[in-house]
Parts: structure tokens; sequence; C-alpha cells
């Protein structure tokens, strides 16, 4: 398993506050890998910056066998070499269907003159995705009438049918039932089986079930990393996360 | 291609390619059809004189800011672009087609003019007749630069389409490249705008300052053609570019090409994150709608016999965007009808065709109230119908079910909500 993401000594501030403190970190194709950490500790803005959202001040982010450097790459064309994201408030388009939420969304050809001209159906690639995220009924309904948990289906069909290499997750399991968190954990497992999903949560109860590799974040640094008990024993993680957990949900 | 799958509830769901042809689409048949109803009624009408031959221009105008109305909808109500600008792409297909109207009529008179003389005219004998004939109105009887090739038809016809294209693609390139958007983008092109018209007033331009081009509606030669004729030539002309125009327009808002400019318009960063350069999908939009502006210029001048820098004026723009308001945004036949309903009912209430309405202590003149009233329709239908008079059409299709707007926040959004098992 080699390294499909290499993060290596980034850092990122706000007017001075530091986000991202020379940070590291990388993940391996496939794997399943879950980052965990309280509310501000800077979980999206590492996911911004590699998707290009954000630019970071320093350090390098190194992708793919080519070690492909994400910090000069646009967003568009960082997704297009294979790298996905999930946000985490569900971002469909609600004012489309399923199927052209899919659509959009399906590993195809990104260039203006080419969507405009060539027009293959992709119904039936569409449907397949929208199968194995339990969409396969509605998928003529528009995003928009969909329940909270299918908008986030929703959107990881929508990356799923991206094809990435690397996916990465923002709270999936905000906002969701307990069936949907176990259909979703099913989902994340499955996808992982052949490619790097990144998956960040906060709820400790989900990253369990993931039965996966946890690297821990605080104030924009890596606390500590390996599996859930590992971490969980580590009296670092322990004083400024689990000890205060009224803060990890504020 | 059909499949099936079933869903929990044991019922069959189908999924079917349902693309026809764009000629075939419902929307779009209904519409040519309309269209061509209008225009051979007209036709007919004229022919047996019951409709005067202005009508017919004021029509075939109708008709080209209609195409123009229908580039905003694409640029506004399709990809979110809220450009104040169009117009003056509009416009300059206009100056474009009427330099070489203008010159090559001047041109046939002069030289039938000259050849009376004793000696036959020297070729730079009759370019400075021309000249003093079109820049005799600002005191000048050099040709202007612009001007090299207004004596070609093709040339200056290409122009009227190339050279907005051009404009649009450096302006957009720029603006789009440094990710200006929303208002900010608005007031550029609104500053654009005013920049070419305050250029195009001055004399030395080179387009005849404030006079602008004239005579446009006399095609060069053809003097022996009644205007009851040509008329009824730019009606059909300006018909078809308009047929033209919506078939291109529902061609290009259908498929996926339509759904990345709607996700555009919705959330732009999403779609980055799909892949899509929205920089080059927004380029390309607005560089063919100011060229599909830019015929409608070509076919609306010389109907209109004259354009001037007033016409780019930075109102004008605004006024499209206001049409495409009141017919409907994100909806074709929206724009078109905005753009019909409204500039009918100007021209019925400033040409003096709506009766003035005496209230004993004040009267109501239509041409200096009009304004105002376009205005209040403006905020009502904003108010009140904000999918504008397009709108109504849903309420005998079933849109309405299908199509409801606002879902209330989004419960699982909330924060609390999550604590539930
Ligand atoms: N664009 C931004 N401008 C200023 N501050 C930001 C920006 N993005 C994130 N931050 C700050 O960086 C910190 C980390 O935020 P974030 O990455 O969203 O945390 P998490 O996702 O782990 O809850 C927060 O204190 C937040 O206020
Ligand atoms: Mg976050």
């Amino acid at each position: 398993m080699s390294a499909l993401l290499e993060v290596s000594g980034v850092s990122k501030s706000f007017d001075g506050f530091k986000a991202i403190d020379n940070l590291s970190f990388s993940v391996g194709e496939p794997e399943l890998r879950a980052i965990i950490g309280p509310n501000g500790a800077g979980k999206t803005t590492f996911m911004d910056l590699v998707t290009g959202k954000t630019r970071p001040d320093s350090g390098t982010i190194r992708y793919g066998e080519l070690a492909q450097d994400l910090t000069r790459m646009s967003e568009a064309k960082i997704a297009r070499a294979g790298i996905g994201r999930k946000f985490q408030k569900p971002t469909v388009f609600d004012d489309q269907t399923v199927t052209e939420n899919l659509t959009m969304a399906l590993k195809s050809p990104r260039s203006p003159f080419t969507v405009l001209t060539r027009r293959p159906s992709m119904i039936e690639r569409a449907a397949e995705v929208a199968q194995r995220v339990g969409l396969r009924s509605d998928m003529n309904a528009r995003a928009g009438t969909l329940s909270h948990g299918q908008k986030q289906w929703l959107e990881i069909g929508m990356l799923l049918a991206q094809e990435p290499r690397l996916l990465l997750v923002d709270e999936p399991a905000a906002g969701m039932t307990a069936a949907e968190r176990e259909r979703t954990t099913e989902m994340l497992v499955e996808a992982a089986k052949t490619r790097a999903v990144v998956v960040i949560e906060h709820d400790m109860e989900f990253v369990r079930r993931l039965g996966c590799r946890v690297t821990v974040l605080h104030e924009g640094r890596a606390l500590a990393e390996g599996s859930l008990d590992h971490v969980c024993a580590d009296p670092r993680v322990i004083d400024v996360y689990l000890g205060r957990p009224e803060t990890a949900d504020a | 291609m059909t499949s099936t799958a079933t869903n929990p509830n044991g019922s069959a769901v189908e999924t079917v390619d349902r693309r026809r042809p764009m000629l075939f689409r419902t929307d779009v048949l209904i519409f040519l059809s309309l269209l061509a109803l209008v225009t051979v009624g007209a036709t007919v009408l004229a022919q047996a004189g019951f409709v005067s031959t202005s009508f017919v221009k004021l029509l075939g105008k109708t008709l080209c800011l209609c195409l123009a109305a229908l580039a905003m909808d694409l640029v506004w109500g399709y990809t979110g672009i809220l450009s104040l600008g169009h117009f003056a792409f509009f416009g300059i297909g206009g100056y474009a087609i009427g330099m070489w109207l203008m010159w090559d009529r001047t041109e046939l008179i002069v030289v039938e003019t000259l050849v009376r003389g004793a000696l036959p005219p020297t070729p730079l004998e009759i370019e400075e007749a021309i000249g003093t004939q079109i820049f005799g109105v600002v005191g000048s009887s050099d040709i202007p630069w612009l001007w090299t090739f207004a004596g070609s038809l093709p040339l200056q016809l290409a122009f009227a389409v190339l050279v907005p294209g051009a404009i649009a693609l450096v302006f957009g390139w720029l603006a789009f490249r440094s990710r200006v958007a929303g208002v900010y983008l608005s007031i550029l092109t609104q500053a654009g705008t005013l920049a070419l018209s305050l250029w195009l007033f001055q004399n030395d331009s080179g387009l005849r300052g404030n006079n602008g081009l004239s005579g446009l509606q006399n095609l060069p030669g053809l003097d022996h053609v009644p205007q009851s004729t040509v008329s009824l030539w730019f009606l059909w002309a300006s018909a078809l570019a308009l047929g033209l125009g919506y078939v291109v327009a529902a061609w290009t808002v259908s498929g996926r090409f339509g759904s990345v400019l709607r996700g555009i318009r919705d959330d732009e960063a999403r779609v980055r994150f799909l892949g899509y350069e929205v920089e080059h999908y927004k380029l390309a939009v607005f560089t063919g709608t100011a060229m599909a502006c830019g015929i409608g210029g070509a076919l609306y001048y010389p109907q209109a016999g004259i354009v001037n820098p007033a016409e780019i004026a930075p109102i004008a723009s605004i006024y499209l965007a206001v049409w495409v308001a009141i017919g409907g945004r994100g909806r074709l036949y929206g724009a078109v009808i905005g753009a019909a309903v409204v500039s009918l009912l100007s021209s019925w209430f400033t040409g003096g065709g709506a009766p003035d309405i005496d209230l004993g202590v004040y009267v109501i003149k239509w041409t200096d109230w009009w304004l105002v009233l376009l205005g209040s329709s403006f905020v009502l239908v904003t108010l009140f119908a904000p999918k504008g008079l397009g709108g109504f059409v849903d309420l005998w299709t079933n849109r309405r079910s299908t199509r409801r707007d606002d879902l209330g926040p989004d419960q699982g959004s909330l924060r609390a909500e999550e604590e539930t098992p």
C-alpha cells in the first residue's frame, strides 16, 4: 500500500489564527481513514486545502504516482484528477432531479464543448449508482424534495459516480437517523474497498463502526494516529477531546 | 433504452431515456408554431392592407428584442450571471450592419452624381465624396479606420457577430478568471456599457457621434422596392433568427450542459468540485449570448432606421433584465413573453396609443407615466409572482406539483436533531 495522498508540513492561518499548523498526513490506496477532532480543530480546513478551495501558507500536498502538487491546481482540475469531496452540509442541486444530479457527477469528459455537443445516454449508469445508494425509485424526484438522509446519500452517490481514487467525506452522519447511519457506514466501508476514503467525523460511535485507522486532529495538528482504541487511550487525546465531551458537540 | 427496478413498495420504477430530438419537444413545437402563426398572419394581413408597414416593423423589431431577451435568459436565468451589458452587444450588431448600409448606399448615390460630370470619377474622388457625405455632420471628411471594410457586406455581417463575441470573450475572461461575480459583475458590465456609449457619443469616435447611423431602412440598390415589402423581408428574417435562436437555446439548456449551467447558478463551488471548469462554462455562455445579441441588433436596426449611442445606454441593458424578470427567468418562453409583452405595451403607451386618463385635477399622460407603470409592475411581479408571467403557464401544465419551491428549513441540518437517535 503506497501513499496516494501525502500532506507534509502544511500550515494555514486565517488573520493570524493558525487553523492548520505544520500538519503532515498520508493515506494509502485502498484505505479507510477517519479524522476526528473537536469543532474548530481544522478538519474542514484540511479538506479545503486538499481540494484546492484554500491555498496553504507553506508545505506541500502531493497526490498520485506522479506526485502532482495539488496546491497549484484549480478545484476543477483536482476533482478531475480523482479527488471527490462531500461537504459537511448536504450540497446537492435541489432544483434538479436525482438523475440530473448523478449525471452531472458521472465520470465523463468535462469540457464545455464536449458536454454541449456530445450527448451519449448516461441514464443507465446513473441508475446503477442510484441503486447503490438506495435512490433507485427516486430518480425522477427533485433533489429538493428528498429527506435529509436521502440528500446525504445522493451526495455520496454523486461522489461514487465521479469514480474518484480519493474520497473526502465531511461529517456524513450529521443529522441522520440510526438506520440511515448504519446504511451510510456500509456505503463508506464498501467504497473504501477499492479506493482511499477519508471520513471526517466527531461522532465517536460512528467512527467505531467504521473500524478503521484514526487520526486525531487538534488545533490544526495531528495529535495521535492509530486504531480507535489506541488513540482513545492516549492521555493527550483524552485531555483535549474525550475528556470534554460537551465541547466535542458544541 | 429502458430498464426497470422494483422499489420497496413493490411498484416498478421505469427509467426511460426520454430524450427527443430538439425540434419535437412540446415547448419548442408550440413556440415555433406560434411564431409561424404570427409571422404568416402578419404577412397575410399586411398584404391585404389590414396592418400598416410600421406595425409590421414594430412586430419585426419585437422579435429581435425577444432574441436578445432569450440570450439574457440564458446568461442570467440559467447561468446566474446578471450581465447588465448585453444590450450593448445588440447595439454593436446594429452599428456593424449600419456601417455597410450607409456606406454602400452613399457610394451608389455619390457615383451616380459624379458620373454626370465631365470626367469619370477616380476611386479617390469617390472615397472623398463618401467621406464628406457621411462624416460631414461631425465636421470631417476623413474616413476613420473603423470603416475600412464598410463596403463589404459579408465582412460587416461577420463583424456584427464577431465583434460582440470578441468583446465578450476578453471582458468575460478578465472578469471570470478573477472570480468577479454577483453584484460586482453587474456593476462592471454597466461600467463597460457606459464607457462604450460615452465613447460613441464623441464625434471623433469615427461613428458619427450622437448622430449615430441613419437611413438604415433604405437597402442599397433596392430603392425601387417599397418599404412595405422590405418590412416583410425583415419580419421573416427576424422570425427565422428567433426561431433558430429558440431551438439552439433549448438545446443548450437541455441535457448535461443545461444541468451544469443551472448548477453554476445555484452553487458554483459545488460544480467546481465535480470537476467542471466553471469559468470556461461562464465564458462560453457569456460569449455565445453576446453573439446572439449581435445578430438581433443587426436585424433590428435596419427596421428601426437609426442606431445611435443612446441605444447602448446602460438603462437599455437594465430593461433587458426587467423584461426577462417580468416574463419569468429560467424558462425560455418566459423571456420571450416578457420582451414581447413589455416592448409592445411600451410602444403602445409611449406612442400615444393609450388614451390619457382625465382625473379632473390631473391628466395622466401615458407618455410620461408609462415608466412609472413599468416600474410598479416590476415591483409587483417580483413580490407576488416571482416566476414571472411565464409562471402562469404552470397553472395549466402540472409543473406546479413537481416543482414546488420552498421546502422550509431542513430539519436534519439542525444540530439539535442529531442527538435524537
Ligand atoms: N475562511 C476562513 N476564514 C477565517 N477563519 C476560518 C476560515 N475557515 C476556517 N476558519 C477557522 O479555522 C478554524 C478551523 O475551522 P474548521 O476547519 O471549519 O474546523 P472543523 O471542521 O474541525 O470544525 C476555526 O476556528 C474557523 O473559525
Ligand atoms: Mg467542519
